[in-house]
């Protein structure tokens, strides 16, 4: 679904990204970890487009992010770290503009945005201005938003910051049900570690180079370690050269 | 993507403009006292100290209410070209930008559908003017009205695609305040809204080099003369021109990364 391939990125003399390679298969839940400063930003600017790439290959459902843009947007959905929500429009006409940007008719739309809504749990907040909902629900929405036009990946970067536990834990279940009941491809980045189960495919990010690219349990027996945060912590204070590949 | 698609993108993009911009009641308040005040208050005060003699468009000796009409029209495209740009700023650092641009519609097409949004809403409030000068006693012909539209709407064109290069040029949200200084007054000062050109030539002849060759004062005369069911050829194609010129050099200068901390 995603193929990053020897992709390098530089902001003047600083090196962001270093050839990296990262492969997403279909379907499933993949994290992106790294500490501040690893490049998980700027992979995720190149991967959407939102960045001009200069070295390396991203493709996004077999299109090139490079040549095809377009067609690579088609089936990206993104929520992003800030919050992009316009707050004195209403739910639903955040949803319609959305569905506006990418073509949708206006039947289409309300259809789509009906759909969401309701698999959201946002039905009855739809006339509400966005001022009024809470963090947990404006992140709702901005994952209803993301899927209106049903993007095969779904890109979450960051999006339980500055959530409560509860809300962070519910988001997390709610995008892993989205991967069970749609077969959706989703890569989420955090510094949270706790949103990460032993089962999910890790990619972790350490000054622009990928040092592991594994299952979380098997980085863990890889390190030597019990829990992930353990993993992480000595795979990003002693990276040096070691690269760690395992099953994803 | 087919050419529903875009239209359909068009339509989304101008009624969130419209939206927002009804939800702001105090913008279009201020966007009509602004043109209200000069209409009532500074042109009554000039009205004794600035003649009007015959010129064209208009076939008489007219009040200078009168002349500054179409002026006060192109003030509102200003102002409100430059709140369209201080919006896409606004819009590039809350991080909104990036909603536009993940659409899988060109990106030339989504700017252009932005700046005929802001200018759309422009037009509208130029009229809202139009009606309350019409109360007030300022009358063109009323086809003038409908001749004044497509003008009105390619200035309202020139000046937001201005606005989007400056936007583009502008780093910070807190640099806006130059804008007004170093470009909105320059602009409509140095033009022939407030007075004719050849009252600046009086005044020295590098004022009127300069008020002359003002892309301000092409939309003025353009709007004035349509206003009249007139065409002013050579301020139409200094708008056309200033117009595709701006357009590209925006297209061509838009850079997300800018203020963006990716």
């Amino acid at each position: 679904m995603l193929e990053v391939a020897a992709v390098s990125h530089c902001y003047g003399a600083h090196t962001a990204l270093e050839r990296v390679d990262v492969s997403l298969a279909r379907g499933g839940f993949h994290a992106l970890l790294g500490p501040n400063g690893a490049g998980k930003s700027t992979l995720i600017a190149l991967v959407t487009g939102l960045l001009r790439g200069q070295d390396g290959e991203i493709r996004v459902a077999d299109h090139p992010v490079s040549r095809r843009a377009r067609a690579a947007r088609r089936h990206l959905g993104v929520v992003f770290q800030q919050p992009t929500l316009d707050l004195d429009l209403s739910v639903r006409q955040n949803l319609l503009y959305h569905a506006s940007l990418h073509g949708l008719g206006r039947r289409q739309a309300r259809e789509c945005c009906d759909r969401e809504l309701a698999r959201q749990h946002l039905e009855a907040r739809a006339d509400d201005k966005v001022r009024l909902l809470n963090g947990g629900h404006r992140r709702r929405l901005e994952i209803a938003r993301a899927l209106l036009h049903e993007p095969a990946l779904l890109i979450l970067d960051e999006a339980s910051v500055g959530l409560d536990t509860a809300s962070r834990q519910a988001l997390n279940e709610h995008v892993r049900t989205l991967c069970r009941e749609r077969g959706m491809t989703v890569l989420w980045t955090t510094h949270l570690l706790d949103e990460i189960a032993p089962a999910d495919h890790v990619v972790v990010l350490c000054a622009g180079r990928v040092i592991a690219d594994s299952q979380a349990q098997a980085l863990c027996s890889h390190t030597g370690t019990q829990t992930l945060q353990d993993a992480f912590h000595r795979l990003t204070t002693t990276s040096g050269d070691t690269v760690m590949e395992g099953a994803s | 993507m087919n050419a529903g698609a875009y239209l359909h993108c068009f339509l989304g993009v101008s009624g969130r403009e419209w939206r927002r911009f009804v939800q702001q009641r105090t913008r279009f308040f201020s966007a009509l006292v602004r043109p209200l005040l000069w209409l009532v208050v500074f042109a009554a005060g000039f009205r004794a100290v600035l003649g009007i003699s015959i010129m064209a468009p208009y076939g008489t000796y007219i009040v200078y209410e009168v002349y500054i009409t179409p002026g006060l029209c192109c003030m509102i495209l200003l102002f409100n070209g430059m709140q369209g740009s201080l919006s896409m700023v606004y819009d590039r650092e809350m991080g909104s930008m990036k909603v536009l641009l993940m659409s899988p519609l060109s990106r030339p097409f989504l700017l252009l559908c932005k700046v005929l949004a802001i200018s759309l809403v422009s037009v509208v409030q130029v009229y809202a003017f139009l009606a309350i000068a019409w109360w007030y006693g300022i009358r063109p012909p009323a086809l003038g009205l409908v001749t004044a539209l497509p003008a009105l709407l390619l200035v309202a064109l020139m000046l937001s695609t201005l606005g989007l290069v400056l936007a583009n040029a502008i780093r910070q949200l807190e640099n806006f305040a130059g804008v007004m200084n170093f470009v909105i007054f320059p602009l409509f000062f140095l033009s022939s809204a407030l007075y004719p050109l050849w009252k600046m030539q009086e005044a020295g002849p590098w004022l009127y080099w300069l008020s002359a060759y003002n892309p301000f004062t092409h939309g003025v005369e353009l709007v004035r003369f349509a206003l009249y069911g007139q065409l002013a050829v050579g301020p139409l194609l200094w708008c056309l021109g200033l117009t595709g010129l701006f357009g590209l050099v925006a297209a061509a200068t838009f850079n997300l990364q800018r203020g963006q901390g990716l």
